[in-house]
């Protein structure tokens, strides 16, 4: 399609507000906070004399930054998994032409609306787990009240750590490996940390599925016809036709919940707080305590570079791969 | 006419022209009234008289105040709607300059003259419950004798202040800072880097006689940063309450420990027989290292524990050790769910008798208040019979305020008699003046008021007396991690990091 | 051939039980929030309890709703005064931000230019910052061009952050409009802005409801922002009038959950009365990879 001249000329121009905006407001920023993060900057007064990576060297050495950091991670990897694999189950349920679909659509996905704030101070009163003495509340309650009281744990207030014991099988071989680092708490998974799961599935696995449910209702019937004429069962068709036909959509569920995940800070700030020895504790939540408690100004800003490059090892290659193959049609 | 006296008249006349041209262009040496006249507006008039079209807000709210006076002035409700015939009001230039300086587009309520004095936004974290009750009691007294001054509550919810202080100090930074804001008196107000921020408050202390009217141990901790005093304290709080449930002691036959050795007995007794001995809260990651700081103070005593903050005493001391190893012990004696409870929460257990004993400041007396509870008793936690760790509640007073004068006058409320009777009674805490009337407080209150004048005083590092933020911060991390870990060795290295990093130990 | 059918029919007939038995129970546990939220909101203040939080209330108590609502004069600001501010802040950012998102993706997705090509995940980019690391220079920024404080400038700050979330919806919403529509408009001899108002525009009502449905709920539950860039209470919007009934230290936990509710209902009755629309939209190709 042949473009005249001044529309070439307006498409930029339309585009130049934007290009702008996001240019002082995103990356001079980002800019502006990686340069604070090689500064000295320690109390409220500015200070920009630079003190080169001083700043990560500690930051890296800091025990609470390797908790989070391990937090993170692991926080990512369980939301992910549990909100794609949940939001996919529901959507191939609902697909089957469900008596009443409209209104189980709509409950699953109503807590999108809700702030984290709310989700976490709900869900903070269903998983307190209560004590001993004391007697259960939330869901512990609910456990014992149908005699499934044997299921009772500590929720988010359980400080247990799994990791590979040093002094384990697994623990030795790794040793053996030159390995050895890799069996340390800092590197394990805090059972704590599934309280958020929860909360934070709860609120997101509603997209996942209105994702998926589309991505299903576009699949052209024709294809599972073919398939079923070839004798396959529902699941074979599921497992060989379905999913590979929804991986664009599991790719950008996956950039979505992703990056919500790694910035994830009110959800904390409702209903754990750090957690037992930090076992909920996550660097957007540090990055805010150092700054406006600690007043470290140029820690804070470490931290949020460290994120931010989190993030750009997870979005950059799934945005030059969609870039590459836009290009290729 | 000669030729000299026609040139003379011409002189004198052209004289006279450019005088008076000179003076009509010159700034009004004091405000002047302008009638409008057809094709007139707000910003032309601004540029015309003060040379700056985007002084126009400062015309249309001296003109409304104007008005309050003087109803033959316009009340101008739409700077774009305005009237041949309508009598303006025109400020100097400074004072137009003095009004845009603090005029904000979000606080429309400034172009119609809030009273001649304007409002005052006052910023805290007490937003509700008791706290909430005394500042308002304090609105209510500045408030009577200011009554053209418009109160803002400028309070933010959030534990101790997490969420309100960054606000605080974005604004702060960015130069838009409330008019006055709550800090806790002593080494706290360090990180705000008050040479550049705040103001000193040494003149209001000299006119207002505080030096006299506060103890002398509260007046040399609002004096410890720099030697100013940043800050107006309004009240006292305790750190060091041991709060019990008497019903639990009464029915085992319990008396409230005085040292560790009976008061690990207590625990044992209460243990076997099924009841939490030792109530724990730690949600905000500042319980915890609170209760850890009275059993600091009670190993160490009064004179180390001061030392331990002013680098007297290194962190490696045998007493240090102790104390982490009391701690952990009384840790093993408490509820495991410590994590999922705020202070108030743990005060809860208190009350629906769940446990036996919480270690908390004094605001927890509001709580039981609030519940009636009245089947509470307190002592001084373990070995600390005789110390009082004190912590104040100030204001201060940023550099860039606003409404400056409006702030003073709340820093004298803040400071008088009468302010803090009507603040701390509501509050739970005791007044910071020596001369509040008695009478006011519940009975915990006076034997409190009774302690301050005898015990030693001793700064309160989790609530910003005895150490700077950054390194209150670390001390909190640190014993929040050492109540799950349970390492002496590590912790005790990482206080006395700590101490370094802050630049007070070497 | 009919003993198959039979037996097919009692399996499919299990299979559908457990269909629906999975769906009823994953409801119960979506539902299951709403009840606590809801039942500890309707408690009287003695009742609240921890210990005792599956209980039913006793009766229909609205109070702390109404109290959530009007505040509590000398105490805690009600909702009711904050809740304007938080339409005048939403409705207006979310149709600029939809509008710009539009504008943005068809030139993105129809218009495309050298360069244009790497401007897009440029943009996106933009999606992923730490909102928390960039407050000071924001709230210097937005002092600098006077919009600090006021609500015109906090929609300024949303529309800029909606701008990535926006273009990427409507440019893929767009680029799943076949290129015929517009070769065909063109021949018409349509221009930039003809083929905008006469093919892409009548099309984009299912993008729209997603992105209106998107921006209106994170602007509506935005707190961050809302705490940092307005300090006047007068003028904040409602998630800092809901923090704020939490108080500092003593908390009243059926205000609190009353308030949580009543401040959560716009957004929820947007999901449930637009919800089959943002379903509609997804399908029609918004929000695909």
């Amino acid at each position: 399609m042949r473009h005249l001249n001044w529309e070439r000329a307006v498409s930029v121009l339309l585009l130049a507000p934007s290009a702008i905006a996001i240019f002082i407001f995103v990356y001079g920023f980002i800019g502006f906070t990686g340069f604070v993060s090689l500064s000295n900057w320690k109390q409220l007064l500015p200070d920009f004399t630079l003190v080169g990576l001083r700043n990560y060297q500690r930051l890296f050495a800091n025990p609470r930054f390797q908790i989070d950091l391990r937090n993170t991670v692991v926080f990512t990897v369980l939301f992910l998994a549990s909100s794609l694999i949940i939001g996919l189950l529901l959507a191939v349920l609902l697909d089957r032409g469900i008596k009443g679909e409209g209104i189980f659509r709509s409950i699953y996905l109503f807590p999108m609306a809700i702030s984290f704030i709310v989700t976490g101070v709900a869900w903070r009163w269903l998983l307190n787990p209560g004590t001993a003495q004391a007697g259960s509340t939330g869901i512990n309650l609910l456990f014992e009240k149908f005699g499934l009281g044997f299921l009772k744990w500590g929720w988010f207030t359980d400080p247990t750590v799994l990791y590979i014991h040093p002094d384990s099988g697994l623990g030795q071989l790794l040793q053996r490996v030159g390995l050895g680092a890799l069996a340390h708490p800092n590197l394990g998974m805090s059972v704590a940390i599934i309280s958020l799961v929860i909360a934070a599935t709860w609120q997101m696995s509603g997209y996942t599925m209105a994702l998926y449910l589309a991505g299903l209702r576009s699949i052209p019937e024709e294809l599972r016809e073919a398939a079923r004429v070839d004798g396959a069962s529902e699941v074979q068709i599921l497992r060989h036709v379905v999913l590979p036909l929804l991986q664009p959509i599991t790719l950008s569920a996956v950039i979505i919940l992703g990056h919500i995940s790694l910035k994830i800070y009110d959800l904390v700030v409702a209903m754990t707080g750090s957690g037992p020895g930090f076992a909920t504790d996550v660097p957007a939540y540090f990055m805010w305590e150092t700054t406006f408690q600690a007043n470290r100004f140029n820690q804070g800003a470490s931290i949020a570079t460290v994120l931010l490059l989190m993030v750009a090892v997870l979005v950059v290659p799934y945005l030059v791969y969609s870039v590459r193959t836009e290009a290729k049609i | 006419m000669s030729k000299r006296a026609i040139c003379l008249a011409l002189a004198v006349s052209l004289l006279l022209t450019l005088g008076l041209s000179v003076a009509s262009a010159a700034p009004l040496s004091q405000g002047e009234a302008y009638t409008i006249v057809l094709g007139d507006w707000l910003s032309k008039i601004a540029d015309k008289y003060l040379g700056n079209p985007g002084a126009w807000p400062a015309i249309m709210a001296a003109t409304n105040t104007k008005y309050i006076e003087d109803p033959t002035f316009a009340r101008i409700e739409n700077a774009d709607l305005i009237y041949p015939g309508q009598k303006v009001w025109v400020p100097t230039a400074e004072e137009a300059e003095a009004f845009l300086a603090t005029y904000d587009p979000g606080q429309p309520g400034l172009l119609f003259g809030a009273g001649p004095k304007g409002q005052v936004v006052i910023g805290s974290w007490w937003t509700s419950g008791g706290e909430a009750a005394g500042l308002s009691g304090m609105f209510d007294i500045y408030a009577s004798k200011y009554p053209d001054v418009e109160i803002v509550n400028g309070a933010v919810a959030g534990g101790a202040g997490s969420v309100f202080k960054g606000v605080l100090k974005t604004r702060l930074i960015g130069g838009t800072p409330p008019d006055t804001f709550q800090l806790h008196a002593g080494l706290e107000v360090e990180g705000y880097s008050p040479e550049t921020y705040l103001a000193p408050l040494d003149d209001l202390y000299a006119s207002e006689g505080w030096e006299q009217a506060f103890p002398a141990d509260l007046v040399a901790l609002l004096k410890s940063y720099k030697g100013h005093y940043w800050g107006v304290p309004v009240n006292i709080h305790r750190s060091n309450v041991l709060w019990y449930n008497k019903k639990i002691f009464a029915d085992n036959g319990l008396t409230p420990p005085t040292n560790f050795d009976e008061f690990f007995a207590v625990a044992d007794a209460l243990k076997a027989k099924g009841i939490i001995p030792y109530v724990l809260a730690n949600n905000g990651g500042w319980e915890a290292p609170h209760a850890f700081e009275s059993v600091l103070a009670g190993v160490c005593g009064a004179e180390k524990y001061r030392g331990l903050w002013t680098g007297a005493v290194a962190w490696t001391d045998p007493c240090v050790t102790q104390a982490l190893e009391n701690f952990k012990r009384m840790v093993s004696y408490a509820n495991t769910d410590y994590s999922a409870l705020t202070w108030d929460a743990g005060a809860g257990y208190l009350i629906e008798g769940k446990g036996a004993m919480f270690i908390m400041g004094d605001w927890a007396n509001g709580e039981f208040t609030k519940y009636e509870f009245t089947d509470y008793g307190w002592a001084s936690p373990p070995a600390t019979k005789g110390i009082f760790i004190a912590l104040s509640d100030s204001f201060a007073l940023p550099a860039k305020a606003p409404n400056k004068d409006n702030a003073l006058a709340w820093l004298k409320v803040c400071g008088s008699k009468a302010g803090q009777e009507a603040f701390n009674p509501k509050k739970g805490s005791i007044c910071a003046r020596t001369d509040c009337d008695p009478a006011l407080f519940n009975d915990y209150l006076k034997s409190a008021l009774a302690d301050w004048a005898v015990d030693a005083i001793v700064p309160s590092v989790v609530h910003g007396a005895a150490a700077y933020e950054s390194w209150a911060v670390d001390f909190k991390n640190t014993i929040s991690l050492f109540v799950t870990s349970g390492d002496v060795a590590a912790t005790q290295t990482a206080l006395q990091a700590a101490c370094v990093d802050a630049g007070i130990c070497q | 051939m009919t003993t198959q059918r039979r037996k097919r029919g009692r399996e499919v007939r299990w299979s559908r039980v457990l269909i629906y038995a999975i769906l009823t129970l994953s409801a119960m546990f979506y539902l299951m929030p709403v009840y606590v939220l809801v039942a500890t909101g309707m408690k009287s203040f003695a009742e609240v309890s921890l210990s005792r939080m599956w209980d039913p209330p006793s009766g229909l108590h609205f109070h702390s709703f109404i109290r959530a609502w009007f505040g509590d004069p000398g105490i805690f600001r009600g909702l009711s005064e904050n809740f304007m501010n938080s339409v005048y802040l939403t409705v207006p950012a979310t149709l600029i931000s939809a509008m710009l998102g539009s504008i943005n993706g068809y030139i993105l997705s129809k218009w495309k230019f050298r360069g244009s090509e790497v401007l897009f995940p440029v943009l996106l980019f933009g999606l992923f910052i730490p909102y928390q690391s960039i407050l000071i220079p924001l709230v210097q920024t937005l002092q600098k061009m006077h919009l600090y404080g006021s609500i015109p400038g906090l929609i300024f700050v949303h529309v800029v952050y909606g701008i990535p979330i926006t273009t990427l919806i409507f440019r893929n919403y767009y680029a799943a409009i076949p290129t015929e529509l517009v070769e065909a408009a063109r021949i018409d001899g349509a221009n930039l802005f003809g083929i905008y108002r006469h093919v892409l525009f009548p099309l984009s009502m299912p993008g729209f409801v997603v992105v209106m449905i998107w921006q209106f709920t994170s602007i509506w539950n935005d707190f961050l922002f809302a705490v940092t860039l307005i300090g006047n209470p007068e003028v904040q919007p409602i998630t800092v009038a809901l923090n704020n009934l939490a108080g500092s230290f003593v908390v009243e936990w059926n205000v609190q959950m009353a308030g949580a509710l009543l401040a959560a209902l716009p957004t929820l009755l947007v999901y449930i009365f637009l919800g089959r629309f943002f379903m509609r939209g997804l399908l029609a190709g918004a929000l695909k990879g």
